[in-house]
């Protein structure tokens, strides 16, 4: 049986873990909050711009229209753009995204396409490096440390037209997660480049249907409005992602609180046992002492 | 009441602003035009300029907006811009000591992806001076 001194001792620990827990439990609520609030005020933005394209890409359609929406006409080099948190910590949300990609990688390799992997944040980097460790072109971290800037998705952004441009891939493809609560966060797969055209269910369908005049004409436009709507695209994918690991972070650290306080109890219920062992077995050996006397 | 429009100001980070508006005057890539309820539908780029709102016949904001994109309709203006920034709130000199500093900071670059977007911002802080002293 453990000793008195060793429960004591296990005990404290764990109760100085909970305090850990706990105490980042608080800060991953805090932090989700912000995160949210910027996640839902960056939402005009993305829906103004998607329903610009929708009006717009509807009317280029099929006519070649630049290459940022058209393609470059192949199906070969796919570069996937794995978005992660930099810490861990936060349950399942890493692993989850970074399976994803995985499998999504070792499909379009069985198909025979070259695959190309950009990781954003560090923990995609580190869980992919071992397997496509050669594959990885470019990675970011420190993305997401306080708030995310549009500044630095347009960097991805830049340099991800720069690399589609100079002919490095033909598809880009994100992989992120969706906020929808704290609970529950949704992997979520979407294609960059070429440029989907969003559905006409955007808006109500009357408004559609409105023709546009343009200035200066649609391919300009278009021309100008593609490379933005990829950075807003990023932008919008780096929010939802971290409140998404704030909300991971959160519930994950909830049940490791809890956990610990389960097992709390449990020590403190064998260390109290242990202690009335202790005191019977000293006064059987007192009584036992007295009456062999 | 005279009839309105409703203008909708958006940056990346949130809706700047959204009210109604009886004519506001938008900086086109093609020329400023204004913008009354009933417009014919539109979507045009912006060039970095000032948005004027016009209410009771007098202007009531003056907004400087660089990099960004406007749609109009019979009952809708909405800009998406990458800068928005109220013109009273513009600081020349905080601006002109920005642009000395981004310049420093060009010179030593070489890479064209950081290049351009280093030029982009000198280029929409100038803008921004202009649109200041023009004021």
């Amino acid at each position: 049986m453990a000793n008195l001194k060793d429960l004591k001792i296990r005990i404290k620990s764990v109760k100085s873990t909970q305090k850990i827990t706990s105490a980042m439990k608080m800060v991953a609520a805090a932090k989700l909050r912000r995160a949210q609030e910027a996640a839902e005020a960056a939402r005009p933005y993305a829906e103004r711009m998607d329903r610009m394209i929708a009006s717009l890409g509807a009317k280029v359609a099929g006519v070649g229209g630049p290459k940022l929406l058209a393609g470059t006409g192949r199906d070969d080099v796919h570069l996937i753009v794995v978005a992660t948190a930099d810490r861990g910590l936060c349950g399942g949300f890493n692993s989850s995204i970074v399976r994803a990609a995985r499998r999504r990688i070792d499909q379009l390799l069985a198909e025979g396409k070259t695959v190309k992997v950009a990781t954003i944040g560090r923990k995609g980097r580190d869980q992919l490096r071992r397997l496509h460790g050669d594959r990885i072109v470019s990675s970011r971290e420190n993305v997401a440390r306080n708030v995310v800037s549009f500044d630095t998705s347009d960097d991805i952004g830049r340099e991800l037209i720069h690399m589609f441009e100079a002919g490095e891939f033909d598809v880009a493809t994100i992989f992120f997660n969706r906020f929808q609560s704290a609970m529950t966060q949704v992997v979520t797969e979407q294609q960059l480049i070429p440029a989907k055209i969003p559905t006409k269910d955007v808006g109500d369908a009357a408004e559609n249907k409105v023709m546009y005049e343009y200035e200066p004409d649609e391919e300009e436009i278009l021309t100008a409005l593609l490379p933005r709507s990829v950075t807003t695209q990023i932008y919008t994918a780096l929010l939802e992602n971290s409140a998404s690991e704030h909300g991971a972070r959160m519930t994950a650290m909830d049940s490791a609180t809890r956990n610990a306080g389960d097992m709390i109890d449990k020590l403190t219920l064998t260390y109290n046992r242990t202690r009335q062992a202790v005191i019977t077995k000293e006064l059987i050996e007192i009584i036992s002492g007295a009456e062999a006397l | 009441m005279a009839e309105t429009t409703q203008f909708e100001l958006v940056s990346p980070e949130r809706l700047v602003l959204s009210q109604a508006v009886e004519m506001v005057v938008v900086p086109g890539s093609e020329g400023y035009f204004g913008v009354l309820p009933r417009h014919a539908p539109l979507i045009s780029t912006l060039s970095p300029g000032v948005i004027d709102i016009h209410e009771g016949g007098s202007v009531t904001q003056r907004i400087f907006v660089a990099g960004g994109f406007a749609e109009v309709t019979g009952e809708r203006c909405t800009v998406l811009a990458e800068v928005a920034m109220p013109l009273d709130e513009i600081d020349v000199a905080k601006a002109e000591s920005n642009i000395t500093d981004t310049r420093d900071v060009l010179k030593d670059v070489t890479d064209p992806v950081e290049r351009a977007k280093l030029d982009n911002k000198i280029a929409t802080l100038e803008a921004m001076i202009t649109a200041k002293r023009a004021a």
